[in-house]
């Protein structure tokens, strides 16, 4: 193979190294990938202004609905399941709030299956960026603020309409319970974009575990059967999103019975499963085969 | 360069095959003969079919089957190949978007499976059919996006846009939304993405596939013009012949995931026995040409057409023709690729008897 002729001038493209990424430790390497992506998506949704307002109006108005549904409930009844309107509130704020983060983040992750299908995933990847910073970015929509302000509302009211025991643990607690959780459906998310590889139309699949995941921690546990519980508790850990830290803030059992130190493990529980979908995405993306052409 | 010696020793221990002549080389990048070296490169792909009710036949397709070549650095290659023969899943595993499932494979030294971000860097890519542009927004934002995710200093990409708004006549498009864009401004606006990082080799998966004539034009010479000055490697895979001969010096052909060819054009019509056609407009209806080295294939009222060796140069013939007949127009037709493919693979076949060979002859030189 050698004696081909090859041009004289080779090598003349390369007067400036690209080496390493400045500093570039993965984790920020990843946020700033994410920033740019981000950028290029909220300059296109600019590109329809009144599609933009019209989309956040539905938003604010949809989301709004979810909770009028309890206060509606509430209506009829004066506790569900032995909880009272305000600790349902604080619930549904912790989880509604958690979820809202987490969808504003990386909820378009369920457009992965048609960015393969259609081939354009290819184009991501020949990027000097990461892949799941630029997924996760991807179809990134401001409108989805809504939700994280209609979280935020009802958690606010119930805070200050609650009736708790308020010690300097159980004040932390929440934040930590609202970040952990957000971390948590983050990891869902992440978890069903590497689902949608081995099946590229499994979007509904995950939207089952991350949209019918935060509609079931909108109500007490006390409702719901025990084996139901149970798996969400050991099997998809949503209950540590707001079941377990809001139980003892509230002074009641937690569920299962779990003892009380088990409501600070928040943190741990979604650390773990965020190094499970890592896993799980480091997999798929290796058993990436592409579209035909 | 090498950051972690551990996870490409092998690469290193094969730059050391032919350091002649390689001076300045950056360390761990092979010697100026092999940019891109593919050896033995392979990719199965597991294929379930529904059989029945729950029930799934499982069976495995080789898109690629065990290739080898070297392009060295600023080489122009073609890459040619009928539907389905694995020329995209080459392209796939050489930019690191697919894993390959056996063989050995290296770009400017990288492994493009382990080391695909590092190697992003250095490569530029261009899909005919999709684009990478931010449909949109104006073009000149796809722009930015690639200079700040490139890390491309600002000179340089000042520069650089200068230069290839320039050759590729970008400058009346740059605000105007890639959505309006034509199919021909889009892709020329895609290829100038594709170097605005200067990459050292640039893929291009069908870059003219639905432009017209001019269009086509302008893109092949810039491609031209950007592998002669800057010494740009290009691999470009296309169904157009044109665009090989008008780029190409070297081309190879793959065909059922196998190299069938690898060397000049000239080489596969020869390879092929490949036949050009000669069309003749008479000036009235007459019995077939005869003509020594032709034979007719048709004829239809004044209009003959004959065949001929492409080896065979064509001027004779016509000044033949044009002494014996009463000759009014004539063409001269370019084989299809597909057809020399087509009629190589067969004659492959034939002479491999069952086609277990491990090889072609003559497709590695």
């Amino acid at each position: 193979m050698t004696g081909r002729p090859v041009a004289e001038c080779a090598a003349a493209a390369r007067p400036w190294t690209p080496e390493p990424a400045p500093g570039g430790s993965r984790l920020t390497e990843s946020l700033r990938t994410y920033r740019l992506v981000a950028g290029m998506w909220i300059r296109s949704t600019m590109a329809y202004r009144t599609s933009f307002a019209l989309t956040v109006v539905g938003n604010l108005l949809i989301t709004g609905l979810d909770f009028a549904t309890i206060l509606l409930m509430f209506a009829q009844v004066d506790s569900l399941g032995g909880w009272s309107l305000p600790e349902v509130a604080l619930l549904y704020g912790v989880s509604a709030t958690a979820f809202g983060v987490a969808d504003l983040v990386m909820g378009s992750m369920d457009v992965l299956g048609g960015r393969m299908r259609d081939g354009s995933f290819d184009t991501l990847l020949v990027r000097p960026a990461p892949v799941l910073a630029q997924v996760a970015a991807d179809h990134f929509a401001l409108r989805r603020l809504g939700r994280i302000t209609q979280g935020a509302l009802v958690l606010g009211w119930g805070l200050v309409s609650v009736d708790a025991d308020w010690s300097p643990v159980k004040v932390l607690l929440l934040p930590v319970a609202v970040l952990s959780g957000a971390a948590l459906f983050g990891a869902l998310f992440v978890a069903g974009a590497s689902f949608q590889f081995v099946a590229q139309d499994a979007a509904e699949v995950q939207n089952a575990f991350t949209y019918g995941g935060t509609t079931l921690l909108q109500y007490p546990p006390s409702v719901f059967g025990r084996d139901l519980v149970r798996s969400v508790t050991c099997l998809v850990p949503l209950a540590f999103v707001n079941w377990v830290p809001v139980s003892y803030v509230l002074d009641r059992p937690l569920p299962l019975g779990l003892p009380a130190w088990t409501a600070a493990v928040s943190p741990v529980v979604a650390g773990v499963c965020c190094a499970l979908a890592g896993l799980a995405w480091r997999t798929a993306l290796r058993s990436y085969r592409s579209t035909g052409s | 360069m090498d950051g972690t010696p551990g996870a490409h020793g092998d690469a290193d221990a094969d730059v050391c095959r032919d350091v002649d002549g390689a001076e300045g080389r950056a360390v761990g990048e092979p010697a100026g003969g092999a940019f891109v070296e593919v050896d033995g490169l392979e990719k199965v792909f597991p294929v379930r079919r529904r059989t029945g009710f729950l029930k799934r036949e499982r069976r495995e397709v080789r898109a690629v089957d065990g290739i080898s070549f070297t392009v060295g650095r600023g080489e122009m290659v073609g890459y040619i190949g009928p539907n389905g023969a694995g020329k995209s899943t080459t392209i796939k595993m050489l930019t690191g978007i697919l894993v390959p499932s056996g063989g050995r494979l290296r770009v400017a030294g990288i492994d493009p499976a382990r080391e695909r971000t590092r190697l992003a860097r250095r490569i530029g890519v261009v899909f005919g059919q999709r684009t990478t542009l931010w449909w949109d927004l104006p073009l000149i934002d796809s722009y930015r996006l690639m200079h700040r995710m490139y890390r491309i200093p600002d000179a340089r990409y000042r520069e650089n846009l200068d230069r290839l708004v320039e050759l590729l006549g970008l400058s009346d498009l740059l605000n105007v939304p890639v959505r309006q864009l034509s199919l021909g401004q889009r892709m020329r606006g895609d290829i100038a993405a594709a170097l605005l990082h200067d990459p050292e080799v640039l893929y291009l998966d069908e870059p003219t596939i639905g432009l017209d004539v001019v269009s086509k034009a302008r893109v092949r010479e810039f491609l031209r013009e950007v592998n002669a000055e800057r010494g740009t490697t290009v691999l470009l895979t296309t169904h157009d012949l044109q665009d090989i001969e008008q780029l190409c010096r070297r081309v190879m052909v793959i065909d059922h995931g196998r190299l069938m060819y690898d060397g000049a054009l000239a080489g596969l019509h020869e390879a092929g026995e490949s036949e050009r056609t000669l069309v003749v407009d008479l000036e009235r209806e007459l019995p077939p040409v005869r003509v020594p080295g032709t034979r007719v294939v048709r004829v239809e009222g004044p209009r003959q057409w004959l065949a001929f060796p492409s080896s065979q140069s064509a001027a004779p013939l016509v000044a033949r023709v044009a002494a014996e007949y009463p000759l009014v127009d004539l063409s001269v037709r370019e084989p299809d690729i597909e057809t020399v493919i087509a009629k190589m693979y067969a004659e492959r076949s034939d002479e491999r008897g069952d086609g277990a060979g491990v090889d072609t002859p003559g497709a590695v030189r």
